[in-house]
């Protein structure tokens, strides 16, 4: 091991004990450790945005030979630039529009001229509310209604299949039930309430799964971290 | 004060010290729990195993550091399957971070334990782009549009697997290890179920309950959090025992989140005894 690898060990341990020194109580070493995480991942993802994106896409697509002032091989970046001016014109050209766009939307930064932000905002906004509009009513309301609709008695190539024909009733059942907890405009009286309770039970479950699998998800990052201090720990003794 | 009210008003560094307890003293004596792979999981080997050799397969890096300890051995070990099989392997991220967890796996994995494959030719990493979901929109109809190079730099028309792929339906699976948005949600709505092409991966335990709906019909199979990992690497260890060496990283880990679960589970049971009791008293006294 190397000394950038020993710093890096160290570094990351002793980052890890300052979170830690929280489970205690809030500590100036913890705040650290904490502005320092998320300083490091905004400039991170910023850094990694202009470089695989920003860089390639934009500027290398509107100027090719801008490529051999970021690329260190001339042979690689006369290959690409060269693939670059392959491009169609108005493909290469039309990014110019992101990039009015994009200097539009940091107008924000200037009150006076800060109305211009509206225009790249409404832009993002229609696009995003269109494209997830469409998605989310495929995949999450029209697929999701297919996928209930099964059938209650389930016969399979080795006949009556008792674990599906109870798998299917539990899922028609329990979408129903807890659909009708969720229908304000009749009260829940009568066998209608006695649903909607039924629905209460089913989403009580559904919320268990999910604090079972969030008490897994933490204990799993516990133990990495631990894995990462033991060997932290073995470096040193 | 009685016992059970001591240890309604326990101080939360205790559970704390007992958790960390439960973790550590399982991982010194390397207690491993024997892990059998669900049918959930399964599915994600079976699809693997029966696409012939060769088949174009797209596995997408979006997590970051912070999930490694779950997300990373369901990376390792899908990326292990496909080069087993000889399918050809394209890495890419949707998450910025997740570019550096791609590599992990080609330095780690592929490397290796592949060290005949060929860059390029096998397996070709591609990279992050910026757009979360709009990214997977765009290369859904054009994926050399937004990927003009490799994440080398080199020209993507360079690379012999890079012929036959031009967008998102040229892919015979599409797998994702996620931990949040953009992920394997969104791979589904905006690949999967878009262009019917078979969608699988893995997500970490928190995400998990959200994806389970998918599953048949939208989602193949599904690995939750270090628990689907583990049941991957049983799965691949399974048929192919000779890597079992190298395909445990996350059976081992099972041992501790075991110990750590049934003393979780007994703080909670303890806790509603002690609920209830109290509650009762206070009913009775109440009345009397």
């Amino acid at each position: 091991m190397n000394f950038s690898d020993y710093f890096v060990l160290w570094v990351g341990g002793l980052l890890t004990l300052m979170i830690f020194s929280f489970l205690y109580r809030d500590n100036p070493f913890y705040k650290f450790a904490e502005h320092l995480f998320v300083g490091v991942s905004a400039a991170y993802w910023m850094v990694v945005g202009f470089w695989t994106t920003f860089i390639p896409n934009l500027i290398g697509s509107i100027y090719p030979p801008s490529v051999s002032w970021f690329t260190a091989n001339p042979e690689e970046a006369r290959t690409v630039i060269a693939s670059l001016y392959d491009q169609m014109w108005y493909w290469r050209y039309g990014r110019i529009v992101p990039l009015i766009l994009g200097c539009m939307l940091l107008t924000r930064l200037a009150p006076k001229a800060s109305w211009m932000s509206r225009w790249p905002m409404a832009f993002i906004i229609g696009y995003a509310a269109g494209t997830n509009l469409t998605r989310y009513l495929q995949s999450d309301f029209v697929a999701q209604i297919k996928a209930t609709l099964v059938p209650l008695i389930v016969f399979n190539e080795a006949g009556f299949s008792l674990g599906e024909t109870i798998s299917n009733i539990v899922i028609v059942f329990g979408v129903l039930s807890a659909l009708v907890y969720f229908f304000f405009s009749k009260e829940h009286k009568g066998w209608f309430g006695g649903t909607a309770r039924v629905g209460i039970w089913v989403l009580m479950v559904a919320f268990g799964a999910a604090f079972g699998y969030t008490v897994m998800a933490r204990i799993s990052l516990l133990i990495g971290r631990m894995n990462f201090l033991g060997s932290w720990l073995g470096s040193v003794f | 004060m009685t016992f059970i009210e001591k240890m309604q008003a326990i101080d939360r560094r205790i559970i704390f010290l007992l958790i960390a307890l439960a973790v550590i003293i399982p991982m010194v004596f390397k207690l491993v729990i024997p892990v059998r792979p669900s049918p959930i999981v399964q599915a994600i080997f079976d699809k693997i195993e029966e696409l012939p050799s060769g088949s174009k397969v797209l596995l997408s890096f979006d997590y970051g550091p912070a999930t490694v300890p779950e997300n990373q051995p369901m990376a390792d070990g899908l990326a292990r399957h496909c080069m087993i099989r000889g399918h050809k392997l394209y890495l890419m991220a949707v998450w910025a971070t997740g570019e550096a967890q791609g590599n992990i796996t080609i330095e780690n994995v592929i490397a290796k334990e592949f060290p005949d494959a060929v860059y390029g030719e096998d397996y070709i990493q591609l990279g992050y782009k910026a757009g979360n979901q709009g990214l997977i929109n765009a290369i859904f109809t054009d994926l050399k549009g937004m990927y003009t190079t490799d994440a080398g730099g080199v020209d993507i028309n360079s690379f012999p697997m890079m012929k036959e792929v031009n967008t998102l339906p040229d892919f015979d699976l599409i797998l994702c290890i996620g931990s949040g948005k953009p992920g394997l949600k969104e791979w589904v709505q905006f690949a999967g179920d878009r262009g019917d092409i078979p969608v699988s991966g893995g997500v970490t335990a928190v995400e998990a309950p959200l994806l389970y709906p998918y599953y048949p019909k939208q989602l193949l199979g599904l690995m939750g959090g270090l628990q689907g990992a583990a049941q991957f690497e049983a799965a691949l260890v399974k048929k192919y025992p000779q890597y079992k060496d190298v395909s445990s990283g996350a059976v081992i880990l099972m041992g501790p989140q075991t110990v750590a679960h049934l003393v979780i589970i007994a703080f909670v049971i303890i806790g509603n005894i002690g609920f209830f009791v109290l509650r009762r008293r206070e009913k009775r006294a109440r009345t009397e």
